[in-house]
């Protein structure tokens, strides 16, 4: 292995954001030579010279500010003392931190600060982790001289009546406190809400002594105001003011009892650092050096994390003949035997193909690895598909056929570099927040934005974001507006000839010129199919074309669609179209969905292909692990989920073990997949809760949270994290040892005494992934696949020098408009997503304090449609389709269309995918979640089928008292 | 976490100051402009035009609001018909003008910053009017008063009652 370059990873904060300057200036600092980027501010400086020059205000995720007057430093030749974070370095400057004169202005700033702070240090929560405390120890102050007159910090004044100036503590977020009077008004916070997170939720209110920090107007508190709870301003506070409520309750975490490890909620895949008091967790704080987050964060990573030890979580095995019969707990050993038995004898009784697996997008590579192998190797066949099945399936297809690798191209400090964004139904503010803030700051530096949704998303406009394009297309036309959009570009000439004829085929090249160039495809001809204005559409596509560096950012909005392949084939081609491929700032990123859907599709999770997009036919693939394992592998690809459930209606597939997925609730049509599972005799359930597939299980085998693991989660960017266990399994086992212990009652044989074993067979087996050991990520942060030999630090950016597939391959987009139609029984066209508090089922945040902000699934409808209906806000309105019918509460709002109708699918008393059909993609199957031809009409309350189903999990999830 | 307000529920009062916003949007640092317009026009910034003025400019509220407290002149209830305003920065204060100042509270019965209850008269407290050669100054409605004492400023009370 080549000497990689180890990084500096500590904590250490260095006062102000490093330059990006190639021009290197040398200074001394207190006679230390030290040689720093042009641009960087005289405290960095010090701080890497060694030198930490007392500070305040000043913290490195933020812009220097110059307020709290204690860094102040002497320069030779220059008048006064000026601020150390505001003063950029020249070169052959001499500076002075630490002279009688700066010392003693610092003492006197100090005292001030002092003089209008509470002394309850003791039993203050920061105690201990408090930057005012730290500095005053480091200005050595002893005694401060002002009579405390006028505070801010005391309820009653001197005299015994109510203080004015005082403000209560604000407790409204579930998470943090906001308390007024301990806040040295340093502004960190408001700059964090505003440089960091892109929200503008907090402000100094009034000037002077009178100065506060506000959340939102004068009529807000922190839950009312727009405030997202992303914690950036917690973490910027250098006090108590705001902090964590766990914090408070437990006290302050161990500071050698820390681990980094990765949040398992959306792709972006942010590192954290897990705080803990001895097995207590105490707090999640964002990873400055995590390259995906960069020390940011979101709601659910940095504190909805409670579910793990929600009274919900079930920590013993349960099994039951039938699944009219309540559980009954059981050993281990009983639970394994019981289901190793029941599949085996399925399999003799039915067949080797009578069973299978599911992986889940929610556990590790390493545990995905294992549940592919369980079936290739020990059931013998490829009856193996993962949640991704229902959301990136045609992102690996459609960028498989096009560029040769099914992954994004870019990594997320690319977007740093984008002049023009193109969003195609993604909700990043929502669905991937930590990214969103990341694309909002490139945004705010005045990168040029186009959003193709068919909902007002809050990127079209929120403060300081205005897209400069919004084409609100009709749900299910994304086909016909990308192949409009490359029309445009084809013929308008804006096309990158020379790139194209260096890195594409170029009989391709003209196939597609030929066919985009049809006028059928002009905007003008598709803007009533579409309903997107075509004058807007073509400036949009000029914008795209010709407007610098441009990005692509996508997700279930272009991939949950019965054209989901289609739409990502046509967004390759935009971008091979316009030379927008191969360096930073531009390129064609699928925003994942979950924690780790890239690394269990990389896993070998799909029923056709082997661990790095093998398929399962080719010879040379399947020998090395036929080697490895000493079994004969079955050549034929197995079965997709959905063929998994119509085969089990039909009485041919009986087994499933489903590991980490809560199909019932995430899949579409919920009265189908719910007749295949009761069709079925073995269902193995291998979760945290009992979800709602488990209602039609056979065995239950409790899960571990991503706390209570090793192992390695891998994002959107391609970019393997570790997981660090940072606490012993509450129910005994990590999840890999559990699929191992089933494996092994099997007959299998397996001894893998740690993940880093698994992902040493990985490494062996498969070449993308060749490099790859947990010393390289401990000792890198994390390596972006493909990691071998060509790469052995990992790959950040795709398709640098050409192609993977060779040379890139243009492939028509025919629109096919999709079969669910609206008509006049179903007038309305309902598509879905998520909210930001929430996450997909809500399975985790559904048991976490993140329902104040979303305790229910809403029906978001235009006022036009509404009036038409007689519906008003709030009412109960039963939703309809063709295949199932649901109720939930209006929303009345114009950031849908009139004819379109949103909800999200997180709470399973709503069951949004009761109404969802089985129309799928063509190439993938992945399903059309995001169109559905509905009726909305009032209701007084929840319908049949929901009160049905109600008392059904009641009864399923009945379980017995453990026998004495 | 965001609060949406539906077109219906929008006010007369927030219609106008949409109005006002949307008139002066297209300035170099509108806010400012918009914030006199409207405390010309209702007498006051009332609470609801945060919002309005925060969605016309595409900022936070919270920013609004924080640049409406910054200065002390944008008024959150309509003031009195008569406005007086006593000095009470350096100059003044060592011409006596912290005894007036009592005396107006006094006679007036309202403390700094209050209307009475009849809604005649508020009165407020200004530092410096550029008076100081001729302290103590006051300012009854725009219009300067100096060199005041005690009878003066009776006089001045009861032109602000009238």
């Amino acid at each position: 292995m080549k000497d990689l370059i180890i990084p500096d990873l500590t904590d250490r904060d260095f006062g102000t954001p490093a330059s990006r300057s190639k021009k290197m200036v040398t200074l001394s600092v207190d006679g230390f030579e030290v040689t720093v980027p042009e641009g960087t501010s005289v405290m960095r400086a010090a701080a890497e010279a060694g030198i930490a020059v007392p500070k305040l205000c000043a913290t490195d995720n933020l812009e220097s500010f110059g307020s709290c007057r204690l860094c102040l430093v002497e320069i030779e030749g220059r008048a006064g003392t000026p601020a150390s974070c505001t003063t950029p370095v020249t070169p052959g400057m001499k500076v002075h931190t630490q002279t009688e004169r700066v010392k003693q202005l610092r003492k006197g700033v100090m005292e001030l600060y002092i003089s209008d702070h509470p002394l309850d240090c003791l039993t203050c929560s920061a105690n201990g982790d408090c930057e005012l405390q730290d500095m005053a120890g480091a200005v050595g102050l002893r005694e401060v001289r002002y009579e405390a007159e006028e505070t801010h910090f005391r309820a009653r004044a001197n005299g015994g009546e109510a203080n004015p100036l005082f403000l209560p503590k604000d407790e409204s977020n579930p998470y943090f406190t906001y308390d007024p009077s301990k806040c040295i008004v340093c502004s960190r916070c408001v700059r964090a809400c505003e440089e960091v997170q892109g929200t503008f939720a907090l402000t100094i209110a009034g000037r002077g002594f009178d100065s506060r920090v506000s959340a939102g107007a004068v009529f807000d508190d922190f839950l009312s105001s727009a405030c997202v709870s992303c914690g950036a301003c917690v973490q910027a506070c250098p006090t108590a003011t705001l902090q964590e409520k766990s914090v408070i309750e437990i006290g302050t975490p161990d500071p050698d009892r820390s681990l980094i490890t990765t949040c398992a909620y959306c792709g972006v895949g942010c590192s954290f650092k897990a705080e803990m008091r001895g097995d207590e967790l105490v707090r999640m704080v964002p990873w400055k050096h995590g390259k995906a987050n960069r020390g940011h964060s979101c709601v659910k990573g940095r504190f909805a994390y409670g579910y793990a030890s929600h009274k919900d979580r079930i920590l013993n095995p349960m099994i039951r003949e039938t699944i009219d019969e309540p559980w009954r707990e059981v050993s281990w050993e009983e639970a394994l035997s019981f289901a190793a038995n029941r599949l085996r004898g399925l399999q003799e009784t039915y067949g080797r193909q009578s069973i299978g697996v599911i992986t889940s997008s929610r556990c590790t590579n390493e545990e995905t690895y294992l549940v592919q192998k369980l079936t290739r190797a020990v059931f013998r066949n490829n009856n193996t598909d993962t949640c991704a099945r229902v959301c990136h399936s045609p992102t690996g297809y459609g960028l498989g056929q096009t560029y040769g690798t099914s992954a994004g191209t870019q990594d997320f400090d690319s977007v740093e570099q984008s002049d023009v964004i193109l969003v195609i139904g993604a909700n990043p503010t929502d669905a991937h927040p930590v990214f969103g803030s990341r694309m909002k700051k490139r945004l705010r530096q005045g990168a040029q934005l186009i959003v193709v949704d068919p909902r007002r998303t809050d990127l079209v406009k929120s403060p300081h974001i205005k897209a400069a394009h919004h084409l609100p297309l009709r749900p299910g036309t994304n086909v016909a507006v990308v192949t409009a959009l490359a029309h445009v570009i084809v013929t308008e000439g804006l096309f990158d000839e020379a790139f194209i004829r260096e890195r594409c085929e170029w009989d391709e090249f003209q196939d597609y010129v030929e066919f985009v160039a049809e006028p059928r495809h002009s905007p003008e001809a598709t803007q009533m199919l579409t309903g997107v204005p075509a004058e807007e559409l073509r400036k949009a596509a000029r914008l795209y074309a010709t407007g610098g560096n441009a990005a692509i950012y996508y997700g279930l909005g272009v991939t949950e669609h019965s054209q989901g392949s289609t739409t990502v084939i046509g967004i390759a081609n935009l971008a091979m179209l316009t030379g927008n491929i191969g360096r930073p700032g531009v390129g064609v990123n699928p925003l994942r969905g979950q924690n780790n859907v890239q690394g269990s599709c990389d896993m070998g999770s799909f029923p056709h292909e082997l661990p790095g997009y093998r398929h399962v036919k080719g010879e040379a693939a399947r020998s090395v692990y036929e080697a490895l394992w000493g079994v004969t592998l079955d050549p034929e690809p197995g079965l997709r989920i959905p063929n998994m459930l119509d085969a089990a209606v039909e009485g041919a597939f009986k087994g499933l073990y489903c590991q980490g997925e809560d199909i019932l609730q995430s899949d579409p049509d919920t009265k189908h997949v719910s007749a295949g599972l009761a069709a079925m005799e073995c269902v193995i359930v291998h979760d945290l809760f009992l979800n709602e597939t488990a209602n039609y299980a056979h065995v239950f085998l409790p899960g571990s949270s991503f706390l209570e693991k090793d192992g390695t989660f891998t994002n959107a960017e391609r970019r393997i994290n570790r997981v660090r266990k940072v606490m012993s399994p509450r129910n005994g086992y990590a999840d890999w040892e559990i699929t191992q212990m089933l494996a092994n009652a099997m007959g299998a044989g397996w001894s893998y005494q740690h993940p880093s074993e698994i992902m040493e067979e990985i490494a062996v087996t498969t070449p993308s992934f060749a490099g790859v050991s947990y010393e390289k990520i401990d000792a890198l942060g994390s390596v972006q696949w493909p990691c071998n030999e060509a790469a052995p630090e990992g790959t950040p950016l795709m398709h640098v020098e050409g192609f993977v597939r060779g040379r890139g391959k243009f492939i028509r987009t025919e629109y096919i408009p999709t079969d669910e139609k609206t008509g006049p029984r179903y007038p309305l066209l309902l598509t879905t997503g998520r909210i930001l508090s929430q996450y997909n089922v809500g399975a985790q945040t559904r048991r976490t304090e993140n329902v104040m902000w979303h305790d229910q699934d809403l029906l978001e409808i235009h006022p036009h449609d509404a009036e038409l209906r007689g519906i008003r806000e709030g009412d109960w309105v039963r939703l309809a389709s063709r295949a199932g019918e649901t109720s939930l509460r209006a929303k009345i709002t114009d950031r849908v269309s009139p004819g379109v109708v949103y909800t999200t699918f997180h709470h399973p008393d709503t069951q949004a995918n009761v109404v969802t059909t089985d129309f799928s993609d063509w190439a993938t199957n992945c399903p059309e979640y995001k169109v559905t031809a509905v009726q909305i009409t009032p209701s007084n309350g929840p319908s049949e089928w929901q009160k049905e189903y109600n008392l059904q999990a009641e009864a399923a999830r009945r379980i017995l008292p453990a026998a004495e | 976490m965001t609060l949406t307000s539906s077109p219906a529920q929008v006010s007369a009062v927030g219609a106008r100051i949409a109005e006002i916003v949307a008139a002066n949007a297209g300035r170099e640092g509108p806010l400012l402009p918009i914030l006199h317009e409207i405390q010309h026009e209702f007498g006051h910034v009332p609470e609801d035009a945060v919002q309005v003025i925060a969605d016309g400019l595409n900022l936070g509220r919270a920013e609004v609001h924080g640049v409406i407290s910054f200065y002390h002149d944008f008024r959150k209830a309509p003031a009195g018909r008569h406005v007086l305003k006593i000095c009470r920065a350096e100059a003044c204060q060592s011409m006596g003008s912290e005894a007036l100042g009592a005396r107006a509270r006094e006679k007036l019965g309202l403390d700094w910053g209050e209307t009475s209850a009849d809604g005649r008269v508020t009165l407020e407290a200004i530092f410096c009017l550029g008076l100081c050669a001729c302290a103590p100054a006051a300012m009854l409605d725009g219009e300067l008063r100096a060199r005041l004492d005690e009878a003066a400023l009776d006089a001045l009370l009861q032109e602000a009652r009238a």
